[in-house]
């Protein structure tokens, strides 16, 4: 099967942008960004970069033909600054040369000179001062304030939690080359190739039908590439428009870290109310969200915070309040979860304040409040089909959990400074765009006359096993062999208006719009086999391995027989199927709707060590009972799931983003920003998918998988959490994410710390 | 011009006059347009860009996997330099086939370079499959897709179709290896040596492993005026000689932790290489070239001056030798003059005698940057005192710091928790940390008092526990 990904991955012989064939005498192109976090442009002077040997071009903010303008939500997005620079990393400027280096080299001769403007970072500084995005939305139910009198015990905290660089380990990168006339086709690694069909249309004032968007497949986007993929794109498009030639832009490591959008770092205050027994009757919470320097997708992601911000809980009384910050960074994006994790750390970290306060073990609190038939979401919808209990139950059963928690006490009755902890995670993840309009999908069937059969889709390879999964489910739909199948690239100029490869629903979306062609086809030629055969019923024809049936029994006819008899009978062979998700709403004004075809389930059981005097940790143990539905492709979904929870788990420990106060990215290389590796995670890895879960909507019943795996991996910082009470127990623990091994260790021995401070004052004031 | 250098890139021969310095992943992709292999960061923290080299050793072509973004092309001269399309076969070799199996590849990216090192794992030969070697060959491996699970298990597909079957001659002959793979050693050994270029290398930029130098600067050397150390490698080895272990300065830190010797005076080195890098970069980075870089949290130093190593300094025919400790000045400076090569560290024997122990905390516990290390050496006498003491500690200080003061302060004193506190306070007046990406000042004076507690209750469990330095009941 040559031309299966996996396979090709494996020899090195799968094509990314830059691995194509170079087309004669394509250029280079490399990005000149704004080095202060904010100011206005005085002068840009870009003469030494234009004296530079190779150099062909420097474009800046006013070469652009058309508009100046990539925001995708909000117009608020220049391509290329042309007043005022908003964050570190901005692009102000595009060296077009003949090789990269020489590109490079001539953009760092470029030189801006700005009038500095104060820089805010800190998205409560932010909001303070009336720098917010869109509007803050509310989501309520209940009535919060009379709950407040009828709980036992009310508490309050804060969380603060990190951002997340997607380190898709291909970086942005997009080559453009010259059609005829004045079209243009562009080779992106993007999630969403209308958005860049669209912006480049836009920028160089074209009509959208002159850009023609390629995408064979991404080095992994993560969300990264949602959105942050259409400037790149955009660039070489632009550079294109104006020299004539190919252009390509690769960003280095260290390029894409500084100028691309990350996770949204947030900060949260709650305030929870419970029974003496644990039950939550009430629960506020206040989300301040760090967008960025421009709007980009924050208040989408801001929605999916709200709709997640009580997980997988049933609480009667709840008031959400969440506001998108503006601030000096770059402008933050869609990284799997899309807020959803955000919103669920604060909640969990709600209830492990009311376990301490309570002094009960956090599981049970969260068991007691779990979500069930028919309880309603704080939006409105109802929880339908609920199997939070189920995988819980499932979990404690299959995993042993009240023997492993013994273990667990045993170990740290029997140890002083190696602490173990164990957390229970439940999740609850809705899946659909929650902007309804986006929940469509479009797939191109042609079936040629040898038997073989050629797919496009809307959706985009990047890792997600896409393609394994429409190849799966066209092979079945059509009864043939899964090598029949060809997945092609995704391209503008088959498949139209089509929506980014995002919130775990392409292949739902575009699995089932692949079925819808598929029907097309076989309602065609179904009759035809019927009247060929001069049998009454066409219904009763089946096809099953490659062979044609009539009501069980076969007929003789093979798959290339009727596919070549459909030929000479003028039966087309080739359709479109087009797919919308029924039943879906949300009204904005009241906040209320069903804005989710269903939810996904699971529930994680995590165990660590701590090393409490070196303040380091091992991840000894994860344990899934994951909500899959039917399973489509076992290995491609346990590669989803495993993969979530490796981010998740990194998100929550050792992934710092961190930013200076005037803006800069200090962990913007992979030698300071530090992501999973082979030992650092767990061997004790096990997945359970429910079974007997089919999900009527879904493609063979087959539920989501792309997202919800990655809010396991909120689990960890509550077991180390409990691992440091084991240690040295305390109430006011931080709940500050992501919990490095610097912050353990900086909690655990805030006393030794002050003894050795003050030893270090005394010695320098005794040395003066 | 005749060609400078001389090498096979998979089974293809290269006589070519490229720049010394250019980078073997920029010759691989922009030259050769041999895109299996990708760059993923071009500083060596991903592996998305390994090949093999292999080199004569003897008679037979030793294969290491290495990061092609942290390697010059001039060292390749009388190497075979192997990327994913020398190792294709018209079919699926095991690695190949154990990860399409396991489903353990997702966007691809990181697949080719994982790919080639888990063939070359196979290409050794004496060393069984096993899980943890899979795992200790996956190490400079980052992957975001996959979560790794599936690839570890790649082991079991690789033991269950290679099992004892390992080494390049037995993979040849189940035709899981191009069979040109058999002809590399006489290959290789017709490659005459390289010609000694008569630059003086002090107006040259010097390289060794070039693992560090290449991350800082790696987009001006290409045109640079470079010194590849490797090219002639004479400053290599191990080898005892009078009251010293003499080791060659381009000694990587792979040969260094699989080194005998070594493993005699330091019986746990393997254990520390462990959180030193990854493979790929072990097999890279030199002890001379990690001393000469001068970061003030070099793991390799850290445990040098701990050991008391001497270090030859060599300029022409004239040579001196200085304690390391007496090395560094200042941030990034040394007692060395222009032209000055270090050639040689010498550890005295004697340290065998002493107990020694490395720490090193970083927020990733492998290929990281530590946030402090630290090494001890010890000798207790049979009455429990402390008879030789020497202490370094990382990441405190603009150098790699030598606690001259608590050095001294333990010896003569009794291996006791109060005379380790005592050790703490005088080491908190010798240490002088600054905040930045690696933790605060704070964490990093906390992290020396914990690793100093460390390393006794390590060495003398016996003696003390982590429990008595603190009040918990």
């Amino acid at each position: 099967m040559p031309f299966h990904d996996p396979e090709l991955h494996t020899r090195g012989e799968s094509r990314y942008v830059d691995d194509l064939p170079q087309p004669e005498g394509m250029l280079h192109a490399a990005v000149f960004f704004s080095p202060v976090a904010h100011g206005r442009i005085r002068q840009l002077d870009v003469s030494a970069a234009l004296e530079m040997e190779g150099v062909v071009a420097v474009l800046t903010a006013k070469d652009i033909p058309g508009e100046n303008q990539i925001g995708p939500l909000i117009p608020d997005q220049e391509l290329l600054a042309s007043e005022e620079v908003f964050y570190i990393g901005q692009p102000v400027a595009l060296v077009v040369a003949t090789h990269a280096e020489q590109a490079r080299k001539a953009a760092r001769r470029i030189s801006l000179q700005v009038d500095h403007l104060p820089v805010i970072t800190d998205p409560r500084e932010a909001y303070e001062k009336g720098e917010i995005i869109g509007t803050p939305r509310v989501f309520q139910l209940g009535d919060v304030e009379a709950a407040w009198e009828q709980c036992d015990l009310v508490l309050e905290g804060h969380c603060e939690i990190g951002g997340q660089e997607h380190v898709y380990l291909e970086t942005q990168r997009a080559r453009a080359v010259p059609a005829e006339g004045k079209a243009i086709r562009i080779y992106s690694s993007t999630q969403s190739p209308y958005a860049v069909q669209r912006h480049a249309a836009r920028v160089l004032g074209y009509p959208n039908h002159l850009i023609e968007v390629d995408v064979l497949r991404l080095g992994g986007g993560f969300g990264g590439k949602e959105d942050q993929a259409t400037a790149w794109a955009c660039l070489v498009a632009l550079a294109t428009w104006h020299t004539g030639k190919p252009v390509e832009l690769v960003l280095s490591r260290e390029e894409d870290m500084i100028m691309t959008g990350k996770r949204h770092p947030y900060q949260s205050d709650f305030k929870i109310g419970v029974t003496r027994d644990g039950r939550i009757l009430a629960f506020e919470v206040r989300h301040y969200q760090n967008a960025g320097a421009a709007a980009d997708l924050s208040p989408a992601i801001l929605e999916r915070t709200l709709f997640h911000s009580t997980n997988s809980y049933f609480i009667p009384n709840v008031r959400l309040f969440a506001v998108s910050c503006r601030t000096h960074l770059p402008p933050f994006t869609a990284f799997r979860g899309f807020g959803g994790p955000q919103g669920m750390f604060v909640m969990e970290s709600a209830i492990a304040r009311v376990a301490e306060a309570l002094n009960m073990p956090r599981e049970e609190i969260q068991r007691k409040n779990l979500l069930k038939e028919n309880d309603l979401f704080p939006y409105g919808q109802r929880a339908t089909d609920c199997r939070a209990r189920r995988t819980w139950d499932t979990a404690m059963e299959v995993y042993r959990f009240s023997e492993w928690k013994q273990r667990v006490e045993q170990f740290n009755q029997s140890h002083f400074h190696k602490k173990k902890g164990l957390a229970v995670m439940p999740i609850c993840f809705g899946i659909s765009f929650t902007a309804t309009f986006l929940n469509q999908a479009s797939a191109l069937v042609h079936v040629y006359t040898d038997g073989s059969v050629s797919i496009s889709t809307g959706g985009v390879e990047m890792g997600q096993g896409l393609r394994a999964n429409i190849a799966t489910i066209a092979a079945r739909a059509l009864g043939i062999r899964l090598e029949r199948i060809k997945m092609e690239s995704t391209n503008t100029t088959r498949i139209a208006n089509m929506s980014p490869s995002a919130a775990s629903a392409t292949t739902v979306l575009n699995g089932n719009a692949t079925l819808l062609a598929i029907q097309q086809i076989l309602s065609r030629l179904k009759p035809l086999v019927a009247r060929e055969l001069n049998v009454p019923d066409p219904e009763s024809i089946t096809i099953q391995d490659e062979k044609i049936f009539y009501r069980g029994s076969e007929t003789g006819w093979t798959w290339e027989k009727l596919v070549q008899t459909a030929y000479f009978k003028r039966v087309s062979l080739s359709a479109h199927g087009f797919f919308a998700t029924p039943g879906i709403y949300f009204d904005k004004q009241k906040e209320k709707g069903r804005p989710f075809a269903y939810h996904v389930y699971g529930t994680a059981i995590l165990e660590v060590t701590l090393d409490a005097l070196r303040g380091t940790y091992t991840i000894d143990a994860v344990k899934i009972v994951h909500d899959l539905g039917r399973p489509l492709n076992r290995r491609v979904d346990l590669g989803q799931v495993e993969g979530g929870l490796a981010q998740g788990l990194g998100w929550m420990t050792v992934e710092e983003l961190v930013f200076d106060e005037n803006g800069r990215n200090l962990s913007g290389a992979l030698a300071t920003y530090k992501l999973p590796d082979v030992y650092f995670m767990p061997d004790d890895l096990e997945v359970t998918f429910l079974e007997n879960a089919d999900e009527p909507t879904g493609p063979f019943g087959n539920k989501a998988v792309g997202e919800p795996p990655f809010m396991y991996g909120i689990g960890v910082f509550f077991a180390i959490r409990q691992a440091m009470q084991a240690f040295r127990p305390r109430e006011d623990y931080a709940f500050r994410a992501p919990l490095t091994p610097e912050r353990v260790l900086m909690e655990l021995h805030r006393e030794e710390i002050a003894r050795l401070r003050s030893r270090v004052l005394a010695t320098s004031s005794a040395g003066k | 011009m005749s060609a400078q250098l001389h090498f096979w890139l998979n089974n293809e021969e290269i006589r070519c006059n490229e720049p010394p310095g250019l980078l073997v992943l920029d010759y691989l992709r922009k030259k050769q347009r041999l895109v299996g292999t990708k760059e993923g960061c071009k500083e060596g923290d991903c592996g998305a860009c390994t090949v093999l080299v292999g080199e004569l050793q003897g008679d037979d072509v030793v294969y290491r996997p290495v990061t092609s973004c942290l390697m010059p092309v001039g060292e390749l001269h009388g190497k075979h330099l192997v990327t994913i399309e020398g190792l294709n076969l018209p079919y699926l070799n095991p690695v190949q086939k154990a990860i399409v199996e396991e489903g353990a590849t997702q966007c691809g990216f990181c697949t080719p370079g994982i790919v080639v090192s888990l063939t070359g794992y196979l290409m050794q030969t004496d060393q069984p499959i096993t899980a943890d070697g899979v795992k200790r060959w996956l190490s400079g491996h980052l992957c975001r897709c996959t979560g790794y699970r599936s690839l570890k298990d790649a082991y079991l597909h690789l033991k269950k179709i290679v099992g004892e079957h390992t080494g390049v001659e037995e993979l040849v002959k189940h035709g899981w290896l191009p069979a040109y793979f058999l002809e590399m050693p006489e290959r290789l050994r017709r490659i005459p040596p390289p010609v000694s270029r008569d630059g003086r290398s002090e107006e040259r930029l010097i390289i060794a492993g070039g693992t560090d130098i290449y991350v800082q600067r790696g987009e001006m050397l290409p045109e640079a005026s470079v010194h590849i150390l490797n090219r002639y490698p004479r400053m290599k080895g191990i080898r005892r000689a009078g009251r010293f272990l003499r080791i060659g300065a381009l000694t990587t830190f792979e040969e260094l932790g699989n080194h005998p010797e070594v493993q005699k005076l330091v019986p746990r080195i393997q254990e520390y290489m462990f959180l030193v890098a990854s493979l790929q970069i072990r097999n890279r980075a030199t002890i001379g070239g990690n001393i000469i870089n001068a970061s003030p949290i070099a793991d390799g130093v850290i445990l040098l001056l701990a050991l008391d190593a001497e270090v030859v300094m060599q300029k022409g025919r004239q040579q001196r030798v200085i304690p390391l400790r007496k090395l560094y000045r200042g941030y990034k400076q040394l007692d060395k003059q222009p032209g000055e090569i270090l050639t040689e560290v010498r550890l005295p024997l004697s340290v065998g005698k002493c107990q020694i122990h490395f720490e090193k905390v970083s927020k990733r516990r492998t290929l990281d940057i530590a946030s402090v290390n630290s090494a001890i050496r010890l000798r207790c006498d049979a009455a429990g005192i402390i008879r030789e003491a020497a202490l370094a500690v990382g990441g405190v200080a603009p150098i790699p710091l030598y606690l001259e003061k608590t050095s001294r302060f333990l010896v003569g004193r009794p291996c006791t928790p109060e005379t380790v506190e005592g050790a703490i306070e005088q080491a908190m007046e010798e240490i002088s940390p600054i905040s930045d990406i690696r933790g605060s000042a704070d964490y990093k004076r906390l992290l020396t008092r914990q690793l100093i507690i460390a390393h006794f209750t390590e060495l003398f469990p016996e003696k003390m526990q982590v429990r008595d330095y603190y009040a918990i009941p």
